[in-house]
């Protein structure tokens, strides 16, 4: 029955909807911290239509170490900064039509060129998927792509070092040790020999 | 029943959003940084229907590596974010005018 509305649909229409709405929540929205709980959203509803498409390690990836870290990092950001926000909303009405009219044609533009190169004509099926999504990643990330792999570490390594470094305060209350001075001590810093008479008793 | 055309068509109308995002808040960074999140998942999205529908495992790997440089740009450009606050107090892009660019 190739015009009944399969359960598929229905999960993907439901959670491609939710994605949409949260996705307009967070350009619109007047408060970031909402902003940034429709970007959780609009992520959560992303992975779980990867999940549809057989994309398990990532699905789970987007919400872990996104929605787990990048997200409330940018929650973190939002309510520590004490920021004007009505300040920062004047002009969104006067970009509103622009940016509408950016959008929509873009949005056209897209749609033609997929729907013009017959995308529509491939139906998504389901059949053995040839073994479990995270070993396949795995097999390609550990053979194939290893040399990337390291450098996406140390891409990694790089902004922890960048962001600690940006943000990191060197009070001049603190009281902090200085490596190199205890490296480089020597013995008469530290002992001082005294000579005195030995004391009865 | 569910085509190639339907995610790429999602993912086409999540990138428009964040283009969208990125043109009505152009005074808060924070905005414009969660715009373009928006528009690096509807790349990913584009790149995991991709992978499926050409039975390839690699297009999923690229999402990988696009998921760890995202999330390395987001640390840094909050970083950059929070300095920035602590200095001037204002996440405002009309304030950030000292290199006259």
């Amino acid at each position: 029955m190739p015009n009944a509305i399969s359960i598929i649909e229905i999960v993907f229409y439901m959670f491609s909807g939710v994605a949409t709405l949260a996705a307009l929540g967070v350009v619109s929205s007047r408060n970031p911290v909402y902003s940034v709980l429709f970007l959780v959203l609009t992520f959560f509803s992303t992975a779980c239509i990867w999940l549809l498409l057989e994309a398990e390690f990532l699905a789970i990836t987007l919400v872990l170490v996104y929605v787990g870290a990048v997200m409330v990092l940018f929650l973190f950001v939002v309510m520590m900064l004490d920021i004007n926000l009505a300040k920062l909303r004047s002009g969104f009405a006067s970009y509103l039509p622009v940016g509408i009219l950016v959008a929509i044609a873009m949005a056209a533009q897209l749609f033609i060129l997929i729907w013009a190169r017959g995308a529509g004509s491939q139906v998504l099926e389901y059949g053995d998927s040839g073994g479990s999504n995270t070993q396949l990643l795995g097999e390609l990330l550990y053979t194939e792509y290893l040399y990337p792999f390291e450098i996406a570490g140390f891409v990694l390594l790089v902004a922890i070092v960048a962001a600690i470094s940006l943000t990191h305060r060197r009070r001049p209350e603190t009281k902090y040790q200085d490596p190199s001075r205890q490296v480089r001590v020597t013995r008469d810093e530290r002992v001082r020999l005294v000579k005195m008479d030995a004391e009865e008793d | 029943m569910l085509t190639l055309a339907h995610f790429l068509t999602f993912g086409a109308i999540l990138f428009s959003i964040g283009v969208a995002g990125i043109f009505l808040n152009r005074k808060n960074i924070i905005i414009l940084l969660m715009s373009i999140e928006l528009m690096l998942l509807a790349v990913n999205m584009n790149f995991v229907a991709f992978s499926r529908f050409l039975d390839s495992m690699d297009g999923q790997v690229f999402v990988f590596f696009i998921l760890t440089v995202a999330a390395a740009e987001a640390a840094i450009g909050l970083a950059i974010l929070v300095v920035l606050f602590r200095n001037r107090q204002s996440i405002n892009v009309e304030d950030i005018e000292e290199l006259k660019g």
